[in-house]
């Protein structure tokens, strides 16, 4: 039970990074990508209507975290007390940003709220991939269990590479997500922009990848010891070469292959960590793994069957709403 | 120096009652939009649809803030009470992410399609996705009224010899006897809330002479719901609440009641200010015996006061005391309030009596006040315990985390919260400036 909700928990996060990748990608790449009321209008109503349930996402996993591995959860918010703080009030931000922009006409307001999206999702997405690479290098986790992150400590060279890497997919995600939403101008500025991000993520996968093998000597371990699990790369490298062959048309294609390079990326991640949730750079014996950081199996099982039941019905409506939602973006009165 | 128990306590405290301000309107108004909607696909009513897309345009505004400042609480449980987390979080855990799972998802999948899927799916499928948006709201309700309620009463584990807490039943923790009428008083008063925004926001237009159609029916609707709901506010749902609290909690009942000494036939104060150092009520109004009656049933029923515990185990009785005071006196002016429309409403007098608009107009904000006051009362009141009689508020938090970073962090939840603060007011100001659209799709 503890390992099937290690890859619970993983999956949480795959499908949040997939779902609200796109759309904090596209928040990103808003000031640059879409210029002029409309097309920075057509930006917000292509995610206008699943980015709150995107979100919620990210709030499932952290519940999940809580029931299952409490100790993570207290030793992992805690330690990275500021930098979690930080991205609540670019959650905020940007939440806001979304929901306020076309609430008044006028153009300094819209300047503000257009700023105050992209930002709030260039920072966020930065900030996911310096939290992840600070879980895969490892934490100054001391024998009670908790550890003190200060921006001296998270902010390391190796950190920063998988924070321009998650930048650089998820901006090239929400780009391929606007290729498949738009039309006309907005469409073509959105396939150059593509093209251009497929190589930074390119190079960024590559480096990345040697950064995280040069770690220690056991981060490729789980590979050697499972050799199934060599799927997960794969599944980044068909996705980088789907982006490339996708890089003109093809947009729909485009978009999949920077899903499947997220899902690819995301899950050799957490095989590169597994069984450890959480390592310390101290001494292994205080690493808190799948085993020693769960709650109890009883509380383990049911909630894993409370979740699941729910989650199946997340997913069929989800899929409605988005459905709903499919197809080219058509600027009306309702909508943002 | 600040003592961190202190610095985490306020910080808690003013994101939690921040927050909250908006989710009473979601879970209120929710429902009655979907009443609205379901009017308008029975009868075919137009006026039911404009009035429903008008307060789904506050909905909206208020949803987005409940959302944002929402997810920083379920962060804290984490960054300033990571203690706390690790000790119980197998257990009151249980329910925290089934409110992600069954009620965010619904409750934000459906507000997409319903304010934007109007004219794009069909009408019931519209319909239904109103009724998935309020039913998504009332639910969220419940998972956090429960997580609440496991702290003022925990059920449902065991602990071990080391101390540490597991999960014994899950179905225990989910349906915990004080969550039952802890949670339909709560959502009462977010219905009762409701009403009073609605009847404010009519009165606004009838003493303007704006949009009388929409006003008449949104004054109307409020003086009859607000009624029954500032009745069952009192009884059943806040008598039974209460009495959990008499069967659980007994601390926590001589506090809010200002009861220092133990008393057979205890009175029940009106009125008065606790002098906790002398232990007794300055200036009290008194009613004999009728305490004892409201907590057991029987006017000769011996009560305890706070002397029969020691000083250590008291919550801080002056909040404790105000907050429900507070609470119980608007909620009886809310009744008066309400009786007096109902018999203008009888007389045909209500939609001409200005003076009576006013004052419905001007009570608006009075609600939120009564459901923060009660949350107070239900909080404040269990200290010194985070988990009733399991766990100390001071044993609950970060040891990692300074006391400087979190005044730095709830001085920058000031700053934003200021400003959502007054954004929220600009905005729903012009919607209500701009009133109900007359007939456009």
């Amino acid at each position: 039970m503890n390992i099937v909700w290690f890859w619970t928990l993983a999956v949480m996060l795959t499908a949040y990074a997939v779902l609200d990748g796109y759309d904090l990608g596209a928040g990103a790449l808003h000031l640059c990508l879409a210029r002029g009321n409309e097309e920075r209008r057509i930006v917000l109503n292509a995610i206008g209507p699943v980015w709150n349930g995107n979100e919620v996402w990210l709030i499932a996993a952290g519940g999940m975290m809580v029931v299952s591995f409490p100790k993570v959860y207290a030793s992992g918010f805690s330690g990275f007390y500021l930098a979690l703080m930080v991205v609540l009030w670019l959650l905020i931000l940007r939440g806001v940003s979304i929901e306020f922009r076309g609430q008044i006409d006028h153009d300094l307001w819209r300047a503000f709220w257009d700023a105050g999206f992209c930002v709030g999702s260039l920072l966020i997405a930065l900030l996911l991939g310096v939290a992840l690479g600070n879980v895969l290098r490892g934490l100054p986790i001391t024998a009670n269990g908790y550890f003190q992150g200060t921006f001296a400590l998270l902010l390391n060279p190796y950190s920063i590479l998988t924070g321009l890497l998650s930048l650089a997919i998820l901006a090239w995600h929400g780009c391929n997500y606007l290729r498949v939403k738009t039309d006309g101008a907005l469409l073509q500025k959105a396939q150059r922009w593509s093209a251009r991000l497929w190589w930074a993520v390119v190079v960024l996968v590559v480096a990345s990848t040697a950064a995280t093998l040069l770690l220690g000597p056991g981060m490729g371990q789980n590979f050697r010891l499972y050799p199934l699990s060599l799927v997960f790369p794969l599944l980044t490298l068909i996705g980088l070469m789907g982006g490339f062959l996708c890089r003109r048309n093809h947009d729909r294609g485009a978009f999949r292959s920077s899903t499947a390079v997220i899902i690819g990326l995301l899950t050799s991640a957490a095989m590169t960590a597994f069984p450890n949730l959480l390592a310390s750079t101290l001494d292994p014996s205080y690493n808190l793994t799948v085993y020693n950081a769960s709650s109890s199996p009883h509380a383990l099982l049911a909630s894993f069957i409370a979740n699941i039941v729910g989650m199946i019905g997340v997913i069929v409506y989800s899929t409605y709403v988005h459905r709903t939602f499919a197809g080219k973006v058509q600027l009306r009165d309702h909508g943002y | 120096m600040i003592e961190a128990v202190f610095a985490d306590r306020i910080q808690f405290a003013f994101t939690v009652m921040f927050h909250y301000l908006f989710p009473i309107l979601t879970m209120g108004l929710g429902f009655f939009i979907a009443v609205l909607s379901t009017m308008h696909l029975a009868t075919g009513d137009q006026r039911y649809a404009s009035a429903a897309r008008f307060w789904a345009r506050i909905f909206a505004i208020n949803f987005a803030l409940g959302v944002v400042t929402g997810i920083p609480l379920e962060f804290e449980f984490g960054t300033n009470w990571s203690r706390f987390s690790a000790f119980g979080g197998g257990v009151f855990g249980q329910t925290l992410p089934l409110e992600g799972v069954y009620a965010f998802f619904l409750e934000s999948g459906f507000l997409g399609l319903f304010l934007f899927g109007e004219g794009r799916v069909p009408r019931v499928v519209h319909w239904l996705a109103g009724i998935g948006v309020s039913l998504g709201s009332l639910l969220s309700g419940y998972f956090i009224v429960a997580t609440d309620a496991w702290m003022q009463h925990p059920v449902g584990y065991i602990a071990d010899s080391a101390g540490r807490i597991h999960l014994k039943s899950f179905w225990a923790v989910l349906l915990n006897p004080y969550a039952g009428w802890q949670y339909a008083h709560t959502i009462n008063g977010a219905l009762l809330t409701a009403a009073f925004v609605i009847g404010g926001v009519g009165a606004f237009y009838l003493l303007l002479n704006r949009h009388q159609e929409f006003a008449r029916l949104s004054v109307q609707t409020a003086v009859v719901a607000g009624l029954i709901l500032s009745l069952t506010q009192l009884f059943p749902t806040g008598d039974m609440d209460s009495h959990n609290v008499v069967q659980y909690q007994p601390t926590k009942l001589a506090t809010m009641e200002g009861l220092f000494e133990t008393a057979k036939g205890a009175p029940l104060a009106i009125i008065g200010m606790p002098d906790a150092q002398h232990g007794r009520l300055l200036d009290p109004v008194l009613v004999p015996d009728f305490l004892s009656f409201l907590a057991y049933g029987d006017f000769h029923a011996t009560v305890s006061g706070l002397n029969t515990y020691p000083q250590n185990l008291w919550p801080p009785v002056e909040l404790t005391y105000y907050a429900y005071h507070i609470m119980v006196g608007l909620g009886t002016i809310f009744i008066a309030i309400m009786l007096l429309g109902m018999f203008l409403l009888w007389r045909r007098r209500l939609f001409q009596s200005r003076w009576y608009l006013w004052i419905l107009m001007l009570a608006l904000p009075f609600p939120y006040i009564a459901n923060e006051a009660g949350w107070v009362v239900a909080e404040v009141g269990r200290q010194p315990w985070l988990i009733y009689g399991l766990l100390k508020t001071a044993q609950g938090t970060s040891a990692n985390v300074a006391v400087g970073e979190t005044v730095f962090t709830t001085l920058g939840f000031a700053g934003v919260y200021l400003m959502l603060g007054l954004l929220f007011l600009l905005l729903v100001g012009r919607v209500i400036h701009q009133g109900p659209q007359e007939e456009t799709v």
